[in-house]
């Protein structure tokens, strides 16, 4: 806190060199080294925190704005919701990146970016500068598309749980509350959307918790793409056999308006359902404040960047990664991508303040694990390399692919790569 | 697919001014760049947490022949035989240098 007073009463400039100084790893710059704003402290905005500081030799000025006071990991979540993990297996704070990288961190919102003065303006009031700008706010939701969800109330009765946090604890309450013999409806919007196999994942975790607790009890899963999205034959496979009887699956359910009161669901062309747990996912644009300041060129959702440095094809000097950005073909909007391009921009950001040619070859994988039960898990793969001619991230050919069939192996290792994953992140 | 690799590495590495390559060497920041995908899983640097294996330190020869045996589908894995195909030997044996250099 007594920074944030600090930023706010000195110059802004003076302020940053002094945390670099105190932070005792000014190697190169100091007061007058470049400076580097983060916006957003999930996985690709406190990576590239991270990355920008360690591979600058602590030489560059990072201020990371994250209004959240701890980060709290969007995987692993659903297993909250089953009820296998708790809040605190999921939160990790952000004192490693301030203690350990000397990442100058403020617990704010930027209401406003200013890329001619190259500022961005604090809901707080203060205004931060930057010599480049990465943007990290991952997605916000397209709530004008359900109209319903505008009423009174309608938003905290009719939960979304895709950002992992305060209503993840609300839906397991609903989950924990509702009467056996009821119906758990998730709704699912048109991809693309954050995490493909997500909802699938919540699918068995919520029937997992129904066979335990709630016996008469179904999950139904509207989706409102063809079919299932990810893992297909790996999902339907559980849903046929661990789960038989508990979860029914409906693909081409595009869900129009949601009516809080009654909680029931309403689709372009499919009857009503009525459900005694409602749980939508709304359809989903790039965070707010990358809409807002223009940089969501692709259907006024998405941010369209170049591969090689993630900066923004509408702004010079501002940098948009992870879920917010127009993927890639085959690209997922995933947690470990986030971190992938944190890093893939941070190494950009280091060398063209300092003089260098961001590298021309990136490659890297995503990994993802979903967790068909608390225990057994299904992954899927992919390596993704920078195409010249295309000018995009392309899937290698021959790589990647699934699981063959669920394992408890792999539950131990999908835990291990949330352990990894956030050490590499924040630790 | 190799030479194409070793054509741009070596394209790339003549473009840098910074540091004198020979033509079979990425330039070292494409390379820490390249293993930095890997630490998601395998740790920052290749130094892991509990439950995947630490590279940070490990023996070159020896992570070049785990990771060209996950290629061909000579050793079973979970993952890594997926993964390790849509990686060229010369990056894998780039990656498995950098990681044998880093401090255990």
């Amino acid at each position: 806190m007594k920074r944030r007073q600090f930023i706010q009463t000195a110059s802004a400039t003076s302020a940053l060199g002094a945390m670099a100084l105190m932070s005792g790893c000014a190697t190169i710059g100091g007061a007058n080294g470049p400076k580097v704003v983060v916006v957003g402290g999930g996985y690709g905005g406190a990576t590239a925190a991270k990355y920008v500081r360690m591979w600058s030799d602590y030489g560059i000025q990072v201020t990371l704005i994250e209004p959240n006071a701890s980060f709290i990991s969007c995987p692993i979540s659903n297993l909250v919701i089953g009820g296998s993990k708790t809040m605190a297996d999921i939160t990790t704070s952000y004192d490693n990146l301030v203690k350990r990288h000397g990442v100058n961190l403020i617990k704010d919102y930027v209401t406003q970016i200013d890329p001619d003065k190259r500022i961005v303006k604090l809901a707080g009031g203060s205004e931060v500068p930057y010599d480049r700008l990465i943007l990290s706010p991952g997605v916000d939701f397209m709530m004008e598309s359900l109209p319903g969800m505008s009423k009174a109330g309608a938003q905290d009765k009719v939960l979304h749980a895709w950002k992992a946090g305060a209503q993840t604890v609300a839906l397991r309450k609903q989950l924990e509350a509702m009467p056996d013999g009821g119906v758990y409806a998730l709704s699912i919007p048109l991809a693309p959307y954050r995490c493909p196999p997500g909802p699938y994942e919540r699918a068995c975790q919520v029937a997992e918790y129904f066979i335990k607790a709630k016996p008469k009890s179904k999950v139904l899963i509207l989706d409102a793409n063809d079919d299932v999205t990810s893992k297909g034959p790996l999902f339907k496979k559980a849903w046929a056999e661990r789960y038989k009887g508990i979860v029914e699956y409906r693909g081409k359910h595009n869900a129009t308006d949601v009516d809080a009161a009654t909680n029931t669901l309403k689709f372009e062309f499919n009857d009503d359902v009525k459900a005694a747990v409602l749980n939508v996912i709304p359809p989903m644009r790039a965070g707010d404040i990358a809409v807002k300041s223009g940089l969501a060129t692709a259907n006024k959702r998405w941010c369209e960047v170049d591969f090689l440095t993630f900066e923004s094809k509408a702004a010079k000097n501002i940098h948009v990664l992870g879920d917010s950005i127009q993927i890639a073909p085959a690209m997922p909007k995933s947690g470990h991508m986030a971190n992938q391009h944190g890093k893939t921009c941070a190494a950009a950001v280091v060398a063209l303040l300092t003089g260098k040619e961001p590298n021309k070859q990136p490659i890297y994988n995503n990994t993802c694990y979903s967790f068909v039960s608390s225990e057994d898990v299904v992954h899927v793969a992919s390596v993704h390399t920078y195409d010249a001619d295309k000018k995009t991230m392309l899937t290698v050919p021959g790589s990647g692919g699934v699981s063959s069939a669920a394992n408890e192996l792999e539950g131990r290792y999908a835990m291990a790569w949330a352990r990894n994953i956030w050490a590499d992140t924040l630790a | 697919m190799n030479k194409l690799i070793f054509l741009m590495a070596a394209l790339l590495s003549t473009a840098t001014v910074a540091s004198a390559q020979t033509a079979s060497t990425p330039d070292p920041l494409t390379v820490r760049s390249w293993a930095a995908g890997c630490a998601n899983c395998h740790g920052t640097n290749g130094r892991a947490e509990p439950g995947n294996e630490s590279l940070a330190g490990a023996n070159k020869d020896e992570m070049v022949k785990k990771m060209l045996d996950f290629k061909a589908g000579r050793k079973p894995a979970t993952i890594m035989h997926q993964l390790a195909k849509g990686y060229s030997d010369a990056q894998i044996v780039a990656i498995a240098g950098y990681f044998a250099a880093q401090k255990k």
